[in-house]
């Protein structure tokens, strides 16, 4: 099967999407981006490897009687089982790397202590992991780093202390030994974990009354149907790093203002807000780039203004906008300078001012500066289509919605929930385009 | 007799007003009347009150205007004040303004003339020279061609004639309105505990919008209704504040200065009102009255050129000893050239005379006082050690 | 006078302009350095409205602090020297030519090619076109205590020079600069000797005006902008006037002829550029600290520059302007009002117009340089207008003249790329 692969190298996450040869996306995929962009990339398009493996078991297992109308569920669980495979597997390789780093000259006194606390924390953490992983249970994060890191630190930690050891050799270790695991390309043997996820599946449910047996035909054609990796684009900030001939790479101007296209074909203006930069696009009714601005130095109007609101306040990212949700009365924050607002938000909130109507304010902030950029970009014409992490975030997302209106009047806004993919779709798209409209 | 709080609350809502009421109301009020809006430094205002306009002076957007569309015509490494004037022209609020002087300032406000004649090619623009030569048979002849031009332009917008009496009389009225404004900073640097900073901000900022003959009255009314209230005299330090005659400073940082401890004795918080540092004299013509006083009596300012290196920054130290002053603080707007070109070769000059000073910068819409509360009220604690 | 040149470079044929304009510069440097030797005078003045006949009739020897300050950033020796100079007060936020140059002053003067800069005899302040030279020659005189010639240069705010104008800056001339500069040299202004001067500078901008337009053919034979920082080097300063500028003028121009009979395209770093895919009008002056890396971004690419206003700060003789010897203090005058960041936005607009028309270029991009504000306020609203009336797209970069830290490589090479993927783009969506 022909695929046609979009990978969209950001400053924060990586993503990567996977086209058929008549334009349907079969798989999706994303990972924080790390030092190596090689690595971001090769997991990412692993990850919607998966997800293409999952489309295609879903059409398999249409139909079967067996699981009638449990399909669904039975996907859902035999993901979740994968993805503990998955995070078994890639924990026995912090292990690995943690005892290989614990072999240097400078931790010859403590040795035999750290590596039974190592073992001991290992312990616990795969025993976590079915919790971690079972029915129900919500993960703060997709990614490994975001899920073993925090666990490892805080039960490291106790169990340093109760060993009598101190707790910087752990963390030396750590800090060494997930750099490393991070940057690995990604292990293979996808097959294996699935058909390990099927069977845990099947002992953990047997409610289900299915066998092995009942679905494992489905499993395994699906994952015997080859994935042939046709044409690869890459794009997003980091494609310069990527070690890719230049025909397979495109800018993420171009890229987004075609996947904005293909998602909303009536889109005449796109803003996306990222990690780091902010950009307003304008594309013809062909997803044809016309015109285009980017941020300036400042990074004021990007999604890193909220990460250090995030920091300063010291809360989650995600906490911001439903909290900000709550205000009634925005209060107008000054600052257009990240640094800065973060003495106003200081001020404001000794002045006594509310900390939902400050930040609804911060929010307000970052969209008044993304306004300037699309005036400086031309302008809005309908359809609107919003993208970008930022587009996740309901507070900007309703500060945006009353500045257009009050700029441009009654515009169509297009946002979709998966709009972070749509740099890579419009890669997978131009990568469609090089071989079948060649 | 109005009470100094009277007196207050209009200046403060004609600060807050950024639709300009009060000069819309005046253009209705008469058939036929004209507005001339105008960016700081200087403009000879009496040209445009000679010829029945109204001089309208706009200082920027304030810290109470969203800017949206203005920041779309400016990179993040120039200064607010154009970004807010513009916004304050493409949301309508200068509509009625029947022309825009263009002082020249910087480079800033001098591209920003020609933005407007691009923005609003219907509505009459003009980037007002002024000479940098001090000859009066160079710059005076120069200078006097220029004002001139504003006279004829004027003319022409108003289908009027305006005469050497008309003039004569507006420098009358000018004479007197800086004589005032002279006026109140004296009262305040004599007894600041009676004429607040803010106060004495507001009243200055009033006279950008309302008729000359008017704010004259306001401002007798001020000295006389603060002269015989009875407030607490603390115990501050007395400084000059300097750098602020473009971009001006939020009101909240004018009030922060004087509560962390300094009594705020001279500024630079627009100049126009007392560019001139005698009168005008109306014995002669007009024009050339204007031209040489220009020439030979303005106050010194970093936008102008000093041709006598011997006496280069030391107004800052007349100043100071004038007024009695312990110190100096350059409040300086974000990328503003002029100021913060001069600030070293003033801080020298301050240096050779032992006149403590600190520097920081703002924009119009500085949000956060805590850093500036901070810094004046560790350098008024510091002249008093020192002292 | 002329100034004492080096032997002739034994350079390959075809770069015998580039070795002749190497030489000419440094030989500025080895004349200003050897004043001691010499007992020569020596007059600090600006690029933009500069007044180089007139300085050579007192046999004075010109010190350009931009020039300086451009030649320590394309050493990249300019980052050092403003923050020396942001140490002794200088607000991060002014203009990075002033603070190289006070941060070289204070580093004990020694000029880019490490001979030392000689202190001024006369400060010609030519106030043209840029607020801060006013501030930067203050400063300067605050140090040096040393005679000041201010030269007050209208700006041109509706677009024409009135007669006022040119009476005020020619007056200027006769009561103000050239007093000061007989006072200061000891020697006699003598107006023929400036006709002189003024002649050849004319006969030098006609070779360098045909330079400049030779970019409208297909493929141009020449970078209007990285090239023409080159080209531009020795009629913007010390040697406008001279019959060194006439011979190089003219050799520049047969080699570029040369170029043109056998199709070929600009010479870039690393050798001739092949397929010329993208013609690009540029507003703004260039990165200094960078410009190699800058310019490679465009010639990977196949972007060429055609034409750009940068080439104009220092006279827009393609606009007809030439140094007149029969009304010398009058021309003097006129030509400082001409330079381009005199001219009033509708003004500057339309020459970027004129370029992308003329010059059949495929877009503006705008090089938008944090120090200089006389440039770079108004931009924003010019790039709309340009795209609005030619209906060619337009691209915003950021950088700064001579500060290193204002150069983002992966920044700008971004922008760049996805803006000449656009060009692509809509070529072949027939847009």
């Amino acid at each position: 099967m022909k695929c046609f692969i979009g990978i969209d190298l950001g400053s924060t996450t990586t993503k990567a999407v996977i086209m058929t040869e008549d334009r349907e996306i079969i798989g999706r995929g994303i990972t924080n981006s790390r030092s190596n962009y090689d690595t971001a990339s090769r997991v990412a398009k692993q990850e919607a490897m998966i997800g293409a493996r999952f489309t295609l078991l879903r059409r398999n297992l249409k139909g079967n009687k067996k699981l009638g109308d449990r399909q669904e569920a039975f996907l859902d669980d035999l993901e979740r089982n994968f993805r503990r495979e998955q995070f078994v597997e890639q924990l026995d390789d912090l292990k690995a790397t943690c005892l290989r780093s614990s072999e240097g000259e400078r931790f010859d006194d403590v040795r035999s202590t750290l590596t039974e606390v190592l073992d001991k924390v290992f312990v616990q953490l795969r025993e976590e992991s079915l919790e971690l992983f079972a029915k129900g249970a919500t993960r703060k994060s997709d990614f490994f780093r975001d899920i073993a890191g925090g666990r490892f630190l805080s039960l490291s930690e106790e169990i340093s202390r109760d060993a009598g050891l101190k707790y910087d050799y752990a963390l030396n270790v750590y800090d060494k030994s997930i750099i490393e695991v991070e940057n690995r390309p990604p292990a293979d043997n996808l097959e294996g974990k699935f058909l390990n996820g099927l069977q845990n599946l099947i002992n953990e449910s047997p409610e289900l009354g299915i066998s092995f047996d009942d679905v494992q035909g489905p499993v395994k054609d699906a994952l015997s149907v080859e994935l042939e990796e046709t044409f690869v684009v890459g794009t997003g900030y980091g494609r310069v790093r990527l070690p890719f001939p230049k025909e397979h790479i495109r800018s993420e101007i171009l890229c987004h203002g075609l996947g904005a296209h293909m998602m909303y074909p009536g889109t005449r203006t796109v803003l996306d807000i990222g990690g780091q930069d902010t950009k307003s696009i304008q594309i013809d009714q062909n997803g044809v780039v016309d015109n285009f601005q980017m941020n300036d130095r400042c990074a004021a109007g990007c999604g890193r203004y909220l990460g250090y609101i995030a920091d300063e306040m010291n809360m989650g990212l995600h906490e911001l906008g439903p909290i900000a949700m709550k205000s009634t009365k925005a209060v107008k924050i000054n600052s257009t300078c990240t640094v800065f607002a973060g003495a106003e938000l200081r001020d404001r909130l000794a002045l006594g001012e509310k900390r939902e109507d400050i930040l609804a304010g911060l929010h307000r902030s970052i969209i008044l500066r993304a306004m300037s950029i699309i005036a400086r970009s031309g302008g809005i014409t309908d359809e609107f289509t919003f993208t970008g992490g930022v587009a996740k975030n309901e507070a900007a997302v309703k500060a945006l919605r009353e500045l257009v209106k009050e700029n441009y009047g009654d515009v169509t806004i297009n946002i979709d929930p998966d709009s972070i993919y749509t740099g890579a779709l419009g890669g997978a798209e131009f990568a469609r385009r090089a071989v079948m409209e060649a | 007799m109005a009470t100094r709080e009277d007196i207050i609350t209009r200046c403060q809502a004609l600060y807050d007003d950024l639709d300009f009421t009060a000069a819309r109301d005046w253009k209705d009020a008469k058939e036929g009347r004209h507005v001339i809006g105008f960016m700081p430094m200087y403009v000879a205002r009496e040209i445009i009150h000679a010829a029945g306009m109204l001089p309208l002076g706009i200082l920027g957007g304030g810290d109470q205007l969203e800017v949206i569309q203005g920041d779309a015509y400016y990179q993040s490494y120039i200064c607010r004040i154009p970004r807010s004037t513009v916004e304050l022209l493409l949301t309508d609020r200068l509509d009625f303004v029947d022309g825009m002087l263009f002082p020249s300032i910087c480079d800033v406000i001098r591209n920003l003339s020609g933005m407007w004649k691009m923005l609003r090619p219907e509505v009459y623009s003009h980037y007002f020279d002024v000479p940098q030569n001090y000859m009066r048979d160079v710059g005076g002849e120069f200078y006097m061609h220029e004002l001139n031009v504003l006279r004829h332009d004027l003319e022409k917008i108003g289908d009027i004639t305006i005469t050497d009496e008309a003039l004569k009389n507006s420098i009358v009225v000018y004479n007197e309105n800086r004589r005032l404004t002279r006026e109140l900073y004296k009262f305040r640097s004599d007894t600041p505990w009676l004429a607040p900073s803010s106060e004495v901000y507001l009243i200055n900022r009033a006279g950008m919008l309302i008729p000359v003959e008017d704010h004259n009255q306001l401002i007798k009314d001020y000295i006389e209704a603060a002269s015989i209230e009875d407030r607490p005299k603390r115990d501050n330090s007395r400084v000059v504040v300097s750098g602020s005659f473009c971009e001006q400073p939020p009101l909240n940082l004018i009030k922060s200065i004087e509560m962390s401890g300094c009594y705020v004795v001279d500024d630079d918080y627009m100049l126009v009102n007392r560019w001139f540092t005698k009168e005008v004299p109306t014995d002669c013509d007009p024009i050339q009255a204007l031209s040489y006083t220009f020439l030979e009596a303005s106050v010194k300012m970093p936008s102008c050129f000093e041709p006598d290196e011997d006496i280069k920054g030391l107004y800052l130290v007349d100043t100071v000893r004038e007024n009695n002053a312990e110190g100096v603080i350059f409040a300086a707007a974000s990328f503003c050239d002029p100021a913060l070109l001069e600030r070293p070769l003033l801080q020298d000059v301050l240096n050779d005379a032992d006149i403590p000073h600190i520097s920081f910068k703002y924009a119009e819409n500085t949000g956060q006082m805590q850093p500036i509360r901070e810094q004046a009220g560790t350098f008024a604690d510091s002249i008093k050690l020192w002292s | 006078m002329s100034a004492p040149v080096r032997k002739p470079s034994t350079d390959v044929q075809k770069d015998a302009s580039m070795a002749k304009q190497k030489d000419m510069i440094e030989s500025n440097f080895n004349r200003l350095g050897n004043v001691k030797n010499t007992g020569e005078k020596v007059s600090y003045t600006f690029v933009p409205g500069n007044l180089n006949e007139l300085i050579m009739c007192f046999d004075m020897v010109g010190n350009y602090p931009e020039i300086n300050a451009i030649q320590n950033g394309l050493r990249k020796k300019s980052g050092g020297m403003i923050m020396e100079a942001e140490k002794w007060g200088h607000s991060e936020d002014v203009c990075t030519y002033v603070k190289s140059d006070i941060g070289m002053m204070r580093k004990g003067n020694i000029g880019p090619t490490g001979l030392p800069i000689p202190e001024p005899d006369i400060l010609m302040l030519s106030y043209t076109g840029c607020y801060t030279f006013l501030k930067w020659f203050e400063l300067l005189r605050h140090e040096y205590k040393c005679e000041t010639a201010m030269l007050h240069v209208p700006y041109t705010a509706d677009g024409v020079i009135t007669k006022s104008m040119t009476d005020y800056v020619v007056k200027q001339l006769k009561e103000e600069v050239i007093p000061k500069y007989e006072k200061v040299s000891g020697i006699k202004f003598d107006i023929d000797r400036l006709r002189e001067n003024m002649a050849l500078s004319a006969k030098a901008e006609d070779d360098f005006v045909w330079v400049l337009e030779s970019a409208k053919n297909k493929p141009s034979p020449i970078d209007a902008y990285f090239g023409g920082i080159y080209y531009i080097g020795p009629i913007f300063t010390a040697f406008r006037g001279t019959e060194l500028a006439v011979d190089y003028y003219k050799t520049l121009r047969s080699e570029i002829e040369e170029r043109i009979r056998k199709g070929q395209g600009p010479i870039t770093p690393e050798g001739e550029m092949k397929t010329e895919k993208y013609r690009i009008v540029t507003e703004g002056p260039p990165n200094y600290t960078s410009m190699r890396e800058f310019w490679k971004m465009f010639y990977d690419e196949g972007a060429v520059v055609v034409a750009s206003t940068y080439t104009k700060v220092g006279g827009t003789y393609d606009y007809g302007f030439r140094h007149d010897p029969s009304r010398p203090l009058e021309s003097l005058a006129e030509y400082c009002m001409h330079c381009y960041t005199n001219r009033n936005l509708p003004e500057r607009t339309r020459m970027l117009e004129g370029y992308i028309n003329d010059y059949e270029a495929d877009g503006l991009l705008i090089n938008s340089i944090k120090s200089c504000n006389s440039f770079a306020a108004g931009e924003l609203m010019m790039m709309r207008e340009v795209e609005k009336r030619t209906g060619k797209p337009a691209a915003f970069v950021e950088t700064d003249l001579v500060d290193p830290r204002y150069f983002s490589a992966a920044n700008v090479k971004n922008r760049l790329e996805s803006y000449f993927q656009m060009i692509d783009q809509k070529r072949r969506a027939g847009v």
